[in-house]
């Protein structure tokens, strides 16, 4: 039931930016697919393009056996899109929303309660209620329900957890690891690094690019080098000291550390930096090597890119 | 379709603003045209400068007070009162009585009037010079000129038809008709499918299967029943609180009033595919409808004054057309067969507005 996609070679470009620079890839049935990147990596723009919102430049999707232009009436009724803005209703209330987006799709809420059972009664406490008066972790919820009342097949969800707060981010995947369960092929954007390793497989994307494609372990695995956390009690002026010391080291801001990449061996960059940090008047000098999480990775891979 | 109308519906009457804007605008607007901005003039402050005071003299004078257009401010003395009168700004008009009125009248045949006009407000004036006249003439036919024969006298009669009374209100209501029809339909419509573009949801609809016809054939009845009760609402109005009768077939001004109103819906998407904000859609709406349709489409200015340019474009005014209808229905009461040019016309526009709107709808987002 749940669908392939194939993009080939896509291309888009807007006046003044390029948001799509030859991007080529397959999603797998079933797949919990997940494209992580920051704001104007292209994600909105390729959801849009999949759901034949707007025509690529050049290049090639098909969903199955329907190509994404030709086919668009075929495509729309398989899928389940939520829109990155929220695309509720404010004024009416939660049940009015799901009862006319279940009209829209010709079918009714009955029909197919079962797919949005999980979802939908988490917010039925609160279904004569406007949808404009929920939290944003309740109205992404209903948002994810309306996407889902007529049982799509490929379920499209951009940055649906953007601007909701941490537990509803844990809850909301949660949902989606269910659904995937019942066979449909889930796209997920996102801006936040931490939730790649929920997905199967990611795509990390930069500037219309991808930097890389493959499951959140096996890019972790493709980690080059050591990493190290650092911290000092003078943490304003570290970076600085630490960029300037080696150009082949990478630095950069992590949490309440600085971490730095390097290709040495473990004892001698600790021995190295310690001795480096000590000259310059650092004191209470922490350094200790990590293992890297999917955000080292897309900054390794970012830094590469400008430097290539 | 029902679950959009629907929808439309419950998102109407839970938006107070939208409501007021629906509701109250036409109302407050009925009411401004027809007892505020009135050109009908009651009661104006004249004065009088009688040089004769003469039994004829008094006698006109009596009958312009007795008309309840004038109110006797007071009688002048001298010429040179005059002026400062007028500075003062409390009178409209001076009526000026020569010499020996009367003596002149019997042994010439003939005396003279002057009238002299506050023409600041050239509108006001000329209507006050209407009336004085008029009354005048009535009063030299009546006790005058009976039983005598002046050579050569021809007595123009006018009968105003249709508007005995020229009451302005018969002039306003077929305009504000005509507008707030205009503005409600195109407007309204426009502003809901821009806010369904600026709020993200028309993407939801977009990637749903439904047909773009059918979302906006969805979006537009609620506007349809709610103007049309608008319309209802003001002819009532205009019936029982103006006087205004609806001479012609009620059933056929409605049915033109419906097909004046679907073409002012169709514009109304076609500004909706212009416009990317809310903001822009009101803007485009008001400037390019709201005031044309006031300004050039005979509500308040005639167009057979204007320069060829402008009377051209009034012509491309569906306003313009509109009028001319609800004027033949109402006041003259005539049928169909008196403007089916004018029908046309505005089917002629609905087809071609409708099919623009439907070419220039994306079935995909605007970029």
């Amino acid at each position: 039931m749940s669908v392939t996609i194939n993009i080939k070679n896509l291309v888009k470009s807007y006046k003044k930016v390029e948001a799509l620079k030859d991007i080529s890839l397959i999603i797998k049935p079933n797949e919990l697919f997940g494209f992580i990147g920051p704001d104007g990596a292209g994600k909105t723009t390729l959801f849009r393009i999949l759901t034949s919102l707007i025509l690529p430049d050049s290049g090639l999707i098909t969903v199955d056996q329907w190509d994404v232009i030709r086919d668009f009436k075929n495509i729309r009724k398989i899928t389940g899109y939520m829109p990155g803005r929220f695309s509720l209703y404010m004024d009416l209330t939660v049940q009015e929303n799901l009862e006319f987006y279940a009209k829209l799709f010709g079918t009714n809420i009955q029909e197919n309660y079962d797919l949005i059972k999980d979802v939908y009664e988490q917010i039925a406490p609160f279904k004569n209620r406007r949808a404009g008066a929920l939290s944003g972790g309740m109205k992404q919820k209903l948002a994810l329900s309306c996407a889902l009342i007529h049982k799509p097949r490929l379920l499209v969800l951009d940055e649906p957890t953007t601007g909701v707060d941490a537990v509803s981010r844990k809850e909301f995947w949660e949902l989606l690891k269910k659904m995937q369960k019942k066979d449909i092929t889930i796209l997920v954007s996102t801006p936040y690094m931490d939730e790649a390793a929920l997905c199967d497989r990611v795509a990390l994307m930069q500037s219309g690019k991808l930097l890389s494609l493959d499951t959140p372990q096996q890019i972790i695995n493709d980690f080059k080098g050591n990493l190290f956390a650092i911290r000092t009690e003078k943490m304003y002026t570290l970076l600085n000291s630490l960029t300037a010391f080696d150009a082949e080291m990478q630095v950069y801001r992590f949490g309440e550390s600085l971490h730095l990449s390097t290709s040495l061996n473990p004892s001698e960059a600790k021995e190295k930096i310690t001795r480096y940090l000590t000259e310059k008047g650092y004191r209470e000098i922490y350094i200790e090597q990590v293992t890297p999480v999917i955000e080292d990775c897309f900054l390794a891979l970012m830094n590469k890119t400008i430097v290539s | 379709m029902w679950a959009f109308v629907k929808k439309e519906f419950l998102y109407i009457f839970r938006d107070y603003r939208t409501m007021i804007i629906l509701f109250g605008m036409p109302l407050v607007q009925i009411m401004l045209f027809g007892f505020a901005i009135t050109n009908d003039i009651n009661n104006a402050h004249i004065a009088v400068l009688d040089n004769s005071k003469d039994v004829v003299t008094r006698e006109i004078t009596q009958k312009l007070l007795s008309s309840h257009y004038f109110i006797l401010d007071r009688y002048l003395k001298s010429y040179q009162e005059i002026k400062p009168a007028f500075r003062r700004g409390e009178i409209k008009e001076v009526v000026v009585f020569q010499n020996d009125f009367a003596k002149k009248i019997k042994t010439e045949g003939k005396a003279h009037i002057q009238l002299i006009l506050d023409a600041s407000d050239p509108n006001t004036a000329n209507i006050l010079d209407a009336y004085t006249k008029g009354i005048i003439n009535t009063y030299v036919f009546h006790n005058l000129l009976q039983g005598r024969k002046i050579p050569l006298h021809i007595n123009v009669q006018n009968t105003m038809l249709y508007n005995q009374e020229l009451k302005s209100v018969f002039m306003f209501v077929p305009g504000i008709i005509t507008v707030i029809l205009m503005l409600i339909s195109a407007m309204m419509t426009s502003i809901t499918i821009v806010r369904e573009k600026e709020l993200g949801t028309m993407e939801a609809l977009l990637v749903s299967p439904v047909k773009p016809a059918i979302i906006i054939i969805g979006k537009v009845i609620p506007y349809v029943v709610l103007s049309f009760i608008n319309l209802v609402i003001i002819l009532l109005l205009s019936q029982f609180v103006f006087g205004m009768p609806i001479r012609g077939s009620a059933p056929l001004l409605l049915a033109e009033s419906l097909l004046f109103l679907i073409m002012s819906l169709s514009l109304g998407i076609l500004i909706s595919t212009a416009s990317k904000t809310q903001q822009q859609a009101m803007m485009l709406s008001m400037f390019v409808l709201m005031l044309p349709t006031i300004l050039l489409s005979g509500f308040i200015f005639p167009i057979e004054n204007m320069p060829l340019a402008l009377r051209l474009l009034s012509d491309i005014m569906p306003g313009k057309w509109f009028i001319i209808i609800i004027k033949n229905i109402m006041l003259k009461g005539v049928g169909i067969a008196y403007f089916w040019k004018e029908t046309l016309i505005i089917l002629g526009m609905t087809i071609a507005f409708v099919v623009m709107s439907i070419k220039r709808f994306n079935i995909r987002l605007d970029e």
